[in-house]
């Protein structure tokens, strides 16, 4: 690798923190206003004039401006640590997300293997922050988010077999590529390995569906979100305070994010259009190639995020023994019997 | 480039293993655990075993690690073990251990031979390369794997469920429900 | 190996963001420190009595053991997925009985009632 394709690669990299801290900053306006509306309410109104557009920005100033309150019986060292783990964990794992056909920090071999495996670093850091706090909430609150993401990581690696079993590669660009050519090519409709048959279609959709789902519990969102229950339950992050608190915060959003991304890329055709008129091939130019294919997965990722807002605003919260059933009685048995009978209909029509 | 970089991470690495055995706080040795393996990943995608370094970061890291926290949970370790209840005895009988197992790296390595990295495949350690393997060569071990991992579900559910759980989990106001 | 410098790249650069929205709440932020403010929160009561580092329920212990045992089944069934068009209906079969003998483990967990959660 020359030191200019390093450079290249690190202007990249800073620009992709920025836009995931931009997206931060618009998703948490957004979800204040998608409540506000699902409640018939306005929401932030006032800072910033239209429709209260700059109030996140005067959230995160405020923050800065707070004190950073370390309680006394805390463990310092690892309360300090948390979050940091955390927020790394959550934003290493954007190395790997296509974002247009050139825009992906590096497409590795292992793609989405790697991204499993650094987002799972952050259970780590949420028992640490619980166990650091030394607060009888922030530990249950710990041990109840460890294990729900824990448990939701099977259904979720279980589930995204389904377009590698379709694909043969764990590369995300080779994911992304094989699904050019209109949406009837995406995963979801399973149409490229059933060469053009829908057989497929009803385990493809099916594998999407427990995705989404136990993608949720992983982000900690309703009907998941036992780890924060902002209005009943305390959860791990009830000592932090100021910047170590929003870094909990911007985690949970660009976690949003990255799960969509995700989905975007696996299922949905990643950065290609639905209709192929609507892409500029690279012949023409390379640039606006790239710029559309960005334009459209940000696009399909941000409803993907709305519908995780709508969600939030709509369904009741799930109860611990229920998230438990659901995530083994249902999720884990019909994801892994999903995977055997789609790979079991490939050799069949092979 | 390489070498410096091997180097950060084995000094790390070593590091952070003298601190998983140095610390008084068993959460803190868990920590310096994690940390531990994450270096050995980084290891492993130098030498270009890149399945195996991801492999190494959700299953040690991840997994195994949040269990030992677990399992600190459950045996209520306050950290007041510290050095001074250990009797030299056992200081004796551990530098022992350790240097038998000196010896017998020494010996190993001396019939070792040299390894040419450079002379390997750069595609060997990738999933394909890893698949084939593992799927085809070592196919039996990788079915007795999973009579393993039976035996293993099977042993933890037969410990937990020999007493009902109302006797177990009754000594916490607040629970989880 | 090469591919993977941009990971390295990107650790750094977010490390360096965190350190700098740290080192500003360091600096900016007032340091007003009291005995109350650094008690535990518990909602606003006085702190319930005892060490917050109680032993925990078995049961945690539990999910997370099961939680490797189908961890350490999908670690398999990743490459297995990579290869699964050259492997044909030979590694369906390997994978079918894989699967069969843990989920007759599955099986075991929910008869004997494991994850009831109470």
């Amino acid at each position: 690798m020359s030191i200019i394709q390093i450079i290249i690669s690190a202007i990249y990299l800073v620009g992709m923190i920025g836009f995931i801290s931009v997206f931060a900053l618009v998703a948490i306006w957004l979800e204040r206003k998608v409540s506000a509306h699902v409640q018939d309410r306005l929401g932030p109104m006032e800072t910033g004039g239209w429709h209260g557009w700059s109030q996140t920005i005067a959230d995160m100033l405020k923050l800065l401006l707070k004190e950073d309150v370390v309680p006394d019986a805390a463990d310092k060292p690892l309360f300090k640590l948390a979050p940091y783990i955390a927020f790394t964990g959550s934003l290493a794992a954007f190395a790997v997300l296509p974002m247009s056909a050139n825009l992906i920090g590096t497409d590795l071999n292992i793609g989405i293997y790697y991204l499993i495996a650094v987002s799972s670093l952050v259970t780590i850091s949420i028992i640490m922050a619980g166990w650091a706090s030394n607060n009888k909430w922030s530990l249950f609150g710990a041990m109840r988010a460890a294990s729900q993401m824990l448990n939701y990581e099977i259904p979720v690696a279980l589930s995204l077999l389904v377009p590698i079993l379709i694909v043969g590669s764990l590369s995300m660009q080779e994911l992304v590529g094989a699904q050019a050519g209109g949406f009837w090519n995406w995963t979801i409709f399973g149409a490229h390995l059933g060469g053009g048959s829908f057989l497929l279609l009803p385990f493809t959709i099916l594998a999407f569906v427990i995705y989404f789902w136990s993608s949720l519990a992983e982000v900690n969102r309703t009907p998941f979100d036992l780890p924060e229950g902002e209005s009943e339950i305390i959860g791990f992050q009830v000592e932090y305070s100021a910047m170590r608190f929003a870094m909990f915060y911007l985690t949970e959003f660009a976690n949003m994010f990255l799960v969509s991304g995700v989905a975007v890329a696996l299922f949905l055709g990643g950065w290609h259009a639905p209709l192929p008129f609507l892409e500029i091939s690279p012949e023409t130019s390379i640039l606006f190639h790239n710029l559309i294919g960005l334009g459209w997965f940000v696009l399909k990722a941000m409803i993907l995020v709305v519908i995780q807002m709508w969600l939030r605003w709509t369904l009741p919260r799930l109860r611990v023994d229920q998230l438990m059933h659901i995530c083994w009685k249902v999720f884990i048995p019909f994801s892994l019997a999903n995977v055997l009978v789609v790979s079991l209909l490939a050799v069949l029509q092979s | 480039m390489e070498i410096i970089l091997f180097i950060i991470t084995a000094l790390i690495a070593l590091a952070s293993a003298l601190m998983v055995i140095t610390r008084k706080s068993p959460i803190a040795s868990v920590l310096f655990l994690v940390l531990t393996f994450v270096c050995i990943a980084v290891l492993y995608v130098m030498l270009g075993a890149q399945f195996i370094a991801a492999m190494q970061i959700i299953v040690y890291a991840g997994a195994i690690m949040v269990l030992f926290l677990f399992v600190l949970m459950l045996l209520n370790l306050r950290g007041n073990q510290g050095w001074e209840n250990i009797s030299p005895a056992r200081i004796g009988l551990g530098f022992a251990a350790a240097g038998l197992l000196l010896l017998v790296a020494v010996a190993w390595l001396k019939t070792a031979g040299s390894m040419e990295v450079a002379g390997l495949d750069p595609e060997m350690g990738t999933v394909s390369a890893f698949g084939d393997v593992l799927f085809q060569r070592f196919l039996l071990p990788f079915e007795i794997a999973s009579v393993l991992l039976l035996g293993a579900i099977i042993g933890v559910v037969a410990m937990i469920k020999r007493k009902p759980l109302a006797e177990l989990g009754e000594d916490k106001e607040g629970k989880v429900s | 190996m090469s591919n993977y410098i941009p990971v390295l790249l990107f650790l750094v650069a977010v490390l360096g963001l965190t350190g700098l929205m740290m080192a500003m709440v360091i600096f900016l932020g007032p340091k007003r420190s009291n005995p109350d403010k650094e008690l535990p929160f518990e909602t606003g009561s006085a702190p319930s009595p005892g060490d917050a580092r109680e032993r925990y329920p078995v049961h945690f212990y539990l999910v997370a053991i099961l939680f490797i045992v189908f961890d350490i089944e999908i670690a398999f069934m990743y490459p297995w997925a990579v290869k699964f068009r050259q492997l044909g209906l030979f590694g369906l079969v390997e994978m079918l009985v894989f699967a069969a003998i843990l989920m007759f483990g599955w099986f075991y967990i929910i008869k004997r009632g494991a994850l009831k959660w109470k």
